[in-house]
């Protein structure tokens, strides 16, 4: 084995001793707990509030365009927040640059507002 | 803020050098679609319905045109006048500008120009609204272009995903058809599947070489002799899966017929175009020209994928009753003939590739046109009943198809032909013998398929030979202006360069990739 | 001027197109306008490369302009080139000048045909395929035009195609010209086989030199040259198409049936000069009396004709053989001269008998002429001096050209001389017949009427307009016809023609070595090849005189049974004669007969045998797609685990590859 997939070996044996210690612990309240079923018990706990309809309900499909918006500008962030600090580092090629990803990104925004989709109707 | 960009930086990162003119094409192009874009948003109520595809058709010729002086720089060897003439590269050795890559340039560019023209009749007609379709083709485009210039492994993964994404969008455009929507999403969860191994695949070659960086990986690949390469190999095949995948090879095509079926017309011309134009540009750089010393271990893979390609695509493509799926599986086989270019792994080889893209590109965007003209509103009526008798009802039509079907099948005076011809040939100057019959078998077979199409539109359908409803037939769908002048430059194409394929194949081989370091 | 080289195709080529496009938009008689003087273009560009190779000395008359490498591909290589050389540019030269007044011609001819501007598109899609065939400088390329014209032949002969006859005489003309094709084709591997080259002068050049070719391989190649030379240019037994291609518009008999297409077998010959020379002797001698025969045999047939279209077609053939027995005798230049005279004074003949049938309302029956000088001053004026040409009788072109194939057949043997003097005879004879049973006579196209209703008649059509003719056309059942004069596009070509048949012989005139315009211009193609006569002056002058005696003897007899009736016209019109002797009706009889068992053998095994063996290949096909096709669920689960699939297969080959 190569010394590069031995260093993996770590990983492997991190995994593996979590993997143990979750069963044991619960493995070992499976042992000591007392066991009284009751139908309230196997219900789906949503807030207190009883659970209505199934799971695998749908969603309003303007959620996903916030999800995505979110996410652009989540995005956006990672990229922001070690650019400035080294922005001296970068000078002024790297203020050109996170110019124009903003921009694009602003753009992006700008569309989806001209398109409408940022009025819940 | 300035203060601190004005003070001479302790430690600054060097920044890379940006030759504007090798990038010219690209940044006209994505520069136009984010333009495009930027002018709707503002001003979506006041634009004309003409503008957008007038727009992108212009976009698509300035593309071209900028390509022109750099086709002339790149393809020029260095003199004492011109001491920067030859392959360059910019943007710290990452985007390479060659003849490979401005052929391709262009190429993109005029399947922008002819899709821009036949969307416009299409969008019309299925009353989809709005410019997004033209946005998302030239950004589509300029990841093409990325991609046939890349150097660099990660900017051609960037490359990639421009190019992919915009298409699954673009499969999914026709939103009222389910048949779209179930095309975009299939595309979009097995596109996302290849791009994640393709990804792995970047992993293990850097992990194996130590760069991302394709001058530097081949330097690597000549320099030093691998003791296990065992990472660098498994690289390979996970890169070959990624382009394979967009190329529709077997066994990664199972997506192409469904897609090619569900997704509006236009789109799937461009697919079938631009898509497996820049997967194929992405895998010659990458395998021919960076991975070039190790080709012993992959061209006997491309042999077998070439292989499995052209009988499955050429066999099953005979029993299937939709056009549409029937040219599907059509450019499956395709992209066999072209992984038999790949395979030979020599220039000419590569040539031949260039050239038979070129010319499976227009043909395939004018039997797409006429594909779209003649299945008629909600691209519903595909299978071969419906256009039976479509040479006798739109006579036009009848015999441009013809002309591509025949280009596809590679009869004699069309450039299909020499496309065939010269891989074949390239691969049997390879001493691939036993590919080149393969090849030569899958022809034969293949022919049965477009002569069951010509037989269908010529001969068939007679329950509309009543003269009053065939006169009715031919005046009432006139063919629009912009498939019209499509028609005109395929069909042109097609038969010009099956005459004459000389300058084709010359520029072809003009355009043999180099990597440069700048 | 190389470049004009390919701008003497491109002209019809462009007429092709353009009315490929918009012939129908341009009508009638736009369409044959353009036409025309596309052909005209072409005409005007080959003068021009003419007198620029005339400018040139005799050793470097050449031009090869290659437009591009057609196949480029390893060692075969065929290039798109043109080849202009004294051979080739005084074919075109006769080809796009006839062509020209045959076009213009046709503009009155088919006036009035629905489907006038694709007559015209066929014409000028010929002239373009026939200029390949004399300009392309390799065999590949002539072969292309080679089957253009033959395309286009059968286009134009069943371009009436609403009728059954002209359909099948189509047929007639495909199968019999796929049989001559199939020999050039072989000669064409054969070739490149043995040289190498496709290529003329690289052909020649190998060929000629010490070591070229072996004798056999030689002979192989012409007796393989002069099958595909024999159908297409009409020679027994291959001739039967051509009688039967006269169903096609006149103007097509006389472009591609009698002046260009069907003298391609010549020029190959010719142009293959080198190849001959090295071939065994008995080849050329076969060529020589193949030729004979085929002109005597012809010649019978035709004297018992009665349609007017058939006589002259079966002249032509007769004709041909004259050339092939030049060709055969090694005298090349007698030959392309004779080609060349013919193709003056034939074309004029069937224009004028075009002239005569349109005149006639479309009635080609003989026997219903008669006296037509009097409606047709101009028609028969000009016929006649074809009749003369064709007869031998000096100074008209054909008795110069028909002296030089005499001379050389007496050259090769005494018997051919005298045979092919024979067949001269029968020819002024049969001509002469023609000529008097048309316009000379009584009128015979108003039996049942009397005599001076018939005179009334010729007085009125002799300014009977147009419309008199479709007030006669619509009573037809009476036969009643008001024979006239053919309007001004018809009857220039027919003068122009005319003049070249009288003149045409001043091309080479046998006087001194100086008059012999055409044998020096032809020098450089023939390699020394042409065989030096040997006959002294007082036996050529011999020669001529029982040339002419010859033809004065074949005009007078047809004047004594034609005019004076002192002889019965039914010993000469021998039924056997008239049927051709019975040759066509034996061929079809054996192919209903024995032949058809034969067929239907051959069809029982391709019915059942390799039928079966390709219907089995595709129903194997069928079934493996049909089995491959269940892999394609529409689920992307199994899509995408196909691609996985695909990846494992793929990395455990690469991996199983490593290295340690």
């Amino acid at each position: 084995m190569s010394e590069f997939l031995r260093s993996y070996l770590t990983v492997a044996i991190f995994g593996a001793t979590g993997c143990l210690l979750v069963g044991a612990f619960v493995g070992l309240s499976a042992l000591v707990r007392p066991t009284r079923p009751q139908a309230q018990k196997y219900l789906t706990y949503e807030s207190g509030v009883d659970p209505v309809g199934t799971g695998w309900s749908q969603s309003n499909i303007r959620y996903y365009v916030f999800a995505l918006l979110f996410v652009m500008f989540d995005v956006e962030a990672v990229f922001i927040f070690p650019w400035a600090t080294r922005l001296e580092a970068y000078g002024y090629f790297g203020l050109v640059e996170m110019a124009i990803f903003i921009f694009i990104l602003a753009l992006g925004l700008f569309y989806a507002w001209r398109k409408g989709v940022l009025r819940w109707v | 803020m300035l203060n601190i960009l004005a003070q001479p930086p302790t430690d600054a990162i060097p920044t890379p050098d940006v030759a504007w003119s090798g990038l010219m094409p690209l940044l006209i192009l994505s520069g136009g679609a984010v333009l495009l874009l930027t002018i709707v948003s503002l001003a979506k109520d006041f634009i004309p319905r003409w503008f957008t595809p007038i727009y992108t058709v212009l976009i698509g010729i300035a593309t071209g045109v900028a390509a022109i002086p750099l086709w002339l720089r790149v393809t020029d060897t260095p003199s004492a006048a011109d001491p920067n003439n030859g392959p360059f590269a910019t943007l710290d050795s990452s985007f390479g500008v060659d003849g490979f890559s401005v052929f391709f340039t262009m190429l993109f560019a005029a399947v922008v120009v002819l899709v821009a023209l036949l969307a416009n009749d299409y969008l019309r007609r299925e009353d989809i609204d709005g410019p997004e379709f033209y946005v998302l083709m030239m950004l589509s485009a300029s990841g093409g272009i990325v991609m046939a210039s890349a150097n660099d492994l990660i900017v051609m993964f960037l490359g990639l995903e421009i190019l992919s994404i915009a298409v699954y969008v673009m499969a999914a455009m026709h939103s009222r058809r389910i048949e779209s929507q179930e095309a975009g999403m299939k595309y979009f969860v097995l596109g996302a599947l290849s791009s994640a191994v393709f990804l792995y695949g970047i992993a293990l070659t850097y992990g194996a070489t130590g760069s991302t960086n394709l001058v530097e990986i081949r330097e690597f690949l000549s320099n030093v002799i691998l003791l296990n390469d065992a990472l660098l190999l498994a690289g390979f095949a996970l890169l070959l899966v990624g382009f394979g995948f967009k190329v529709a090879a077997v066994p990664f095509h199972s997506w192409t017929p469904d897609v090619y079926q569900g997704a509006p017309t236009p789109v799937v011309g461009f697919m079938a175009s631009a898509v497996k134009a820049a997967a194929f540009a992405g895998m010659l750089r990458v395998f021919w020209l960076t991975f070039g010393s190790y080709r012993t271990d992959w061209q006997p893979v491309i042999y077998g994928l070439a292989i499995a390609t052209l009988l499955v695509g050429s066999f099953v493509a005979i029993v299937q009753t939709d056009v549409k799926r029937m040219l599907a599986y059509s450019s499956i086989s395709h992209a066999g003939y072209l992984l038999v270019g790949v395979q030979a792994a020599t220039n000419e080889g590569t040539a031949t590739v260039l050239f038979y893209l070129a010319a499976y590109a227009f043909m395939v965007i004018g039997s797409f046109t006429v594909i779209t003209l003649a299945t008629g509103p909600g691209d519903a009526k595909t299978s071969l009943t419906d256009i039976a008798g479509l040479a006798r009802t739109r006579p036009v039509l009848g015999i441009a198809l013809t002309v591509f079907l025949l280009g596809q099948a590679g009869v004699p005076f069309t450039s299909g032909f020499f496309a065939k011809f010269y891989v074949i040939s390239a691969a049997a100057d390879a001493n691939s013998y036993g590919l080149a019959i393969v090849a030569m078998l899958a022809a034969v077979v293949a022919a049965f398929l477009y002569l069951r199409i010509m037989m269908a539109i010529w001969l068939d359908g007679d329950e509309v030979a009543d003269p009053t409803e065939l006169a009715a037939a031919k005046a009432g769908i006139p063919v629009p202006w912009g498939a019209a002048v499509v028609l005109v430059v395929t069909v042109g194409f097609t038969l010009v360069f099956g005459l004459w394929p000389e300058p084709m194949i010359e520029m072809a081989r003009d355009a043999v990739p180099a990597l440069a370091i700048g | 001027m190389e470049h004009l080289l390919w701008v003497i195709p491109a002209f019809p080529l462009v007429g092709f197109l353009t009315l490929m496009v918009a012939g129908r938009r341009m009508g009638e008689p736009m369409a044959g306008w353009f036409a025309t003087s596309m052909v005209g273009g072409a005409f005007a560009a080959t003068a021009a490369v003419f007198f620029g190779l005339l400018g040139r000395d005799t050793g470097e008359r050449v031009y090869e302009f290659t437009l591009f490498e057609w196949l480029p591909s390893g060692e075969f290589s065929v290039s798109f080139g043109f080849l202009g050389d004294p051979l080739s540019i005084a074919m075109a030269l006769f080809i796009t000048g006839i062509s020209t007044l045959i076009h213009l011609y046709a503009i009155g001819y088919m006036h009035g045909d629905p489907n006038f501007s694709k007559f015209f598109l066929y014409l000028n899609m010929f002239v373009f395929s026939m200029l390949m065939l004399v300009m392309g400088d390799n065999m590949l390329l002539t072969f292309l035009g080679w089957e253009g014209v033959g395309a286009c032949s059968y286009f134009l002969i069943s371009f009436w195609f609403g009728d059954e006859a002209n359909a099948s005489a189509g047929k007639k003309a495909f199968v019999t010209n796929r049989v001559g094709d199939f020999g050039f084709m072989l000669a064409m591997f054969l070739v490149f086989f043995t040289v190498g080259s496709l290529n003329y002068s690289d052909m020649f050049l190998s060929v000629m030199s010490p070591d070229g070719i072996a004798e056999s391989t030689a002979t192989a190649i012409v007796v393989l040259l002069f099958v595909g030379a024999a159908g297409k240019s009409a020679q027994f037994p291959l001739y039967l198409w051509l009688p039967d291609a006269m169903a096609g518009p006149t103007p097509v008999s006389a472009l591609i049936h009698a002046a260009t297409m069907v003298t391609s077998g010549v020029y190959l010959l010719t142009r293959m000069n080198p190849v001959i020379a090295e071939s065994a002797n008995w080849a050329p001698d076969m060529i020589a009396w193949i030729g004979l025969f085929t002109a005597l045999f012809a010649a019978t047939i035709a004297v018992a004709q009665n349609d007017i279209k058939k006589v002259l077609a079966y002249s032509t053939v007769s004709q041909l053989g004259f050339m092939f027995v030049a060709v055969g005798s090694g005298l090349y230049v007698a030959a392309i001269f004779h080609m060349i005279t013919h193709a003056f004074f034939k074309a004029l003949l069937f224009l004028g008998a075009g002239s005569v049938i349109h005149g006639m309302d479309d009635d080609q029956d003989m026997r219903h002429y008669g006296a037509l000088s009097k409606a047709m001053p101009i028609t028969a004026a000009t016929f006649i001096v074809g009749w003369l040409a064709i007869s031998g009788v000096p100074p008209f072109s054909g008795f110069w050209s028909k002296d030089e194939v005499l001379l050389a057949a007496y050259e090769n043997n005494f018997v051919l001389w005298l045979l092919l003097l024979l067949a001269a005879i029968m020819t002024a004879f049969y001509m002469s017949r023609l000529v008097f049973m048309t316009f000379f006579g009584e009128a015979r196209w108003s039996d049942g009427h009397d005599a001076e209703a018939v005179d009334g008649e010729i007085a009125a059509a002799e300014d009977a307009d147009d419309d008199a003719t479709v007030e006669a056309a619509a009573e037809a059942p009476s036969r009643e016809y008001h024979p006239h004069e053919s309007p001004w596009q018809m009857w220039v070509p027919l003068v122009a023609l005319a003049g070249l048949a009288a003149v045409g012989g001043v091309l080479n005139l046998p006087f001194s070595h100086d008059t012999k315009l055409l044998e020096k211009w032809l020098e450089p193609i023939l390699f020394g090849n042409e065989v030096h006569i040997t006959a002294s002056t007082g036996t050529k002058w011999l020669l001529a005189i029982f040339a002419i005696v010859g033809g004065v003897v074949g005009i007078g007899l047809a004047a004594a049974a034609y005019l004076r009736k002192r002889i019965d016209t039914k010993a000469i019109e021998a039924p056997i004669l008239a049927q051709g002797w019975m040759y066509d009706k034996a061929v079809t009889d054996f192919m209903g007969g024995p032949g058809r068992r034969m067929f239907d053998a051959a069809t029982w095994f391709d019915a059942n045998i390799i039928d079966g063996a390709v219907k089995g290949t595709a129903r194997i096909t069928t079934t493996v797609g049909s089995r491959l096709r269940l892999a394609q669920t529409g689920l992307v689960r199994t899509y995408a685990l196909g691609v996985v699939v695909g990846t494992v297969i793929l990395v455990t080959y690469f991996v199983a590859r490593m290295s340690f």
